[in-house]
């Protein structure tokens, strides 16, 4: 198990080190002389020349594979083009918003997702069974930023009960906010803001936990040890819930974890219909304004931080996993 | 995306045990003849006959490709036309779907939008399908570092969030339905490796196998004409799961401005405007989602039916 664990962790060094060569070669991609979009185009040749120097990119592309890894590795991504910030900077502000996002929206998924995989595996080929499988198709089937515009016309331009765009304060302030003086105001207006992008980006993982929690259910369901826990005379509520769910989980732990690594790509598109300043937006917003050293470092962090999650699903299904255990 | 859900989902029929041993796959009869693929085809399409997943999503993709092969017949207006007079006007019995900000006619361009869509998914899934599907069979049949190599490729490429590293790769190559495509084979080709590696691992501990190494078959006859046949309805499932989830990340690259660009009329870049527009034309939005989600459901209920007819645990229940 030990030995299990430290394998995994190793694993997970040459993946970081080629997402970060992959982000290097991508960037290199780019068409156009970065010098350039940084100085702008009225800038002299000399102006050029010391800036492609002092960016290295007049050294041969092995140092600079080299010069860009040693950056990274000490968490210096350099300054972002637009806003003039050191890149860690705007990450490690933005960063928070999409997390707080993607956790609202796990809970979501697992608030639909849990009941309905349970009851259509219990009532399995009844009339409920159908109507919430049906619904887990659809909700694999729709883009996830077709549910925010439906959840936006729906919620606040015809009912106009919650806002549809930005974000309150960050759910831990707002917490704090109510302890400290009392007002619960920042709390329910953050949870408000947080609720429409949180619901749009949960379906897709309640479409796919809830047929996870069912067909794994069915499957214990049938086994050999929920036969005899019936045998035995146990109240059916018991069997489902003890026997059945408890060994259900174990298969919908993986699934959760993988799902929450996907909501932090599935954030991008979400953070920019609901304009929430949360990392993805500030990828995409880098993008059309050219800025890469800000598109770089968000994206070797988002996928670090994706790469990481894996790696912890897979160590708690190992820790959960009673066959792995020996 | 599907490959999470082709590793988690044990099926449709999910009433089924499963157990260990499930990557040897025998499919409907080993035979390669001629005859026995006719037979094997009928056998197929009966089945696929009687599953109603796959009958309703083959409707529906039907009903896409026509509209796409027939979209000059089939639209109403010529989707590029703009009547300024007429913007963003509601549904109506003139524009049965409305207009958009240039007055064009929604229904026409939703019509015209189903040919990129299916453009962009079939040949970046068919691309991904045919990079997989070699570096796996190399992966799988040779092992050693050439495995090694691939599986750690396919480890890194997995180390992102699809949509991530598609937007990436199109910001770097710049925005175009040509690099859509490239980007998003580029990324789903690591789902088919893996799937083929391990069916490859399987297979090729079969006594059939053994036997044409003993007649002197060279390792491309065995991996081409012995062993991809036998690891064929995996890769055609993924594939026909594969064409939704491309799908969708054609058009969440198009809304997101990274797709297909103005004036070509895409679902995803109509949306894009549907955001601008939405308190006054909400039918910008509305439509041509609702275009994209039948697409994909068709492509997953179709997926799901050839996976429940194909899946050999389900042998002997039809």
């Amino acid at each position: 198990m030990a030995k299990y664990i430290f394998k995994r962790i190793l694993q997970i060094i040459p993946v970081v080190l080629g997402i970060t060569i992959i982000v290097f070669f991508l960037i290199r991609l780019i068409p156009g002389d970065p010098a350039l979009a940084l100085l702008g185009t009225d800038a002299t040749p000399e102006e050029l020349a010391r800036t492609r120097a002092r960016l290295g990119l007049d050294k041969s592309y092995l140092v600079q594979l080299a010069l860009y890894l040693r950056d990274i590795f000490t968490l210096n991504f350099g300054e972002s083009i637009v806003q003039h910030k050191p890149v860690m900077e705007i990450i490690g502000s933005s960063f928070p918003a999409t997390l707080e996002l993607a956790v609202a929206a796990i809970i979501v998924s697992l608030v639909v997702a849990v009941p309905l995989g349970v009851l259509s595996a219990v009532k399995q080929n009844s009339w409920a069974d159908y109507v919430s499988m049906f619904f887990a198709q659809l909700g694999t089937s729709m883009p996830v930023f077709w549910i925010g515009l439906l959840l936006i016309l729906a919620f606040s331009l015809k009912l106009q009960w919650l806002p549809s765009f930005g974000r309150g304060e960050p759910l831990a302030e707002a917490v704090g906010a109510l302890f400290a003086t009392g007002s619960a105001a920042p709390l329910l207006d953050s949870l408000r803001r947080l609720l429409l992008p949180a619901v749009s980006l949960g379906v897709m993982g309640a479409a796919l936990i809830s047929r996870m929690i069912r067909s794994t259910m069915l499957e214990v369901l049938d086994s050999d040890y929920v036969r005899t826990a019936r045998a035995k005379g146990t109240r059916e509520g018991k069997v489902v819930l003890k026997h059945a769910f408890r060994n259900a989980l174990l298969p919908v732990v993986t699934t959760v974890g993988l799902q929450f690594g996907s909501l932090l790509g599935g954030a991008i598109v979400t953070e920019t219909v609901f304009a929430w300043p949360g990392i993805g937006r500030v990828i995409v917003t880098a993008i059309f304004q050219r800025d890469f050293p800000l598109v770089q470092g968000g994206v070797i962090c988002v996928a670090v931080a994706f790469a990481t999650l894996n790696l912890l699903v897979d160590l708690l299904y190992a820790v959960i996993n009673p066959k792995l255990r020996a | 995306m599907e490959a999470a859900e082709n590793r988690r989902e044990t099926g449709g029929g999910a009433s089924l045990p499963t157990g260990p041993g499930d990557g040897k796959q025998k499919r409907l009869g080993d035979s390669p003849s001629m005859g026995g693929f006719l037979r094997r085809a009928k056998v197929f399409l009966r089945r696929m006959l009687r599953s109603k997943s796959a009958v309703i999503g083959g409707t529906l993709i039907l009903i896409v490709v026509l509209a796409a092969l027939l979209a000059p017949r089939l639209a109403p207006y010529n989707p590029y036309e703009m009547q300024m007079g007429n913007r963003l006007s509601p549904p109506s019995a003139e524009h049965l779907l409305g207009t958009d900000q240039y007055g064009r006619d929604l229904l026409s361009r939703i019509i015209y939008g189903s040919i990129v869509s299916l453009q962009v998914g079939v040949i970046a899934v068919g691309f991904a399908a045919a990079l997989g599907v070699l570096l796996g069979l190399l992966a799988g049949y040779y092992g050693g570092w050439a495995d090694r190599l691939i599986m750690g490729l396919v480890d890194v490429f997995l180390a992102f969030p699809v949509i991530l590293l598609a937007i990436a790769l199109v910001a770097a190559l710049g925005p175009s339905p040509r690099n859509v495509m490239l980007a998003l084979g580029l990324i789903y080709w690591t789902t088919y490796a893996r799937t083929v590696r391990s069916s490859v691992l399987a297979i090729k501990e079969e006594e059939y196998i053994l036997a044409a190494r003993t007649t002197g078959a060279g390792d491309m006859r065995i991996i081409f004409l012995h062993i991809l046949p036998n690891a064929l309805a995996p890769i055609i499932v993924m594939a026909t799961l594969g064409l939704g989830t491309a799908i969708i990340s054609e058009s969440t690259l198009s809304f997101l401005g990274l797709g297909v660009q103005a004036p070509e009329a895409s679902w995803g870049n109509t949306m894009a405007f549907g955001l601008k527009f939405l308190r006054d034309a909400p039918h910008l939005s509305i439509f041509p989602g609702l275009a994209i989600m039948l697409t994909v459901l068709g492509f997953n209920l179709l997926g799901n039916g050839i996976r429940d007819v194909t899946d050999p645990k389900l042998n002997g229940r039809f």
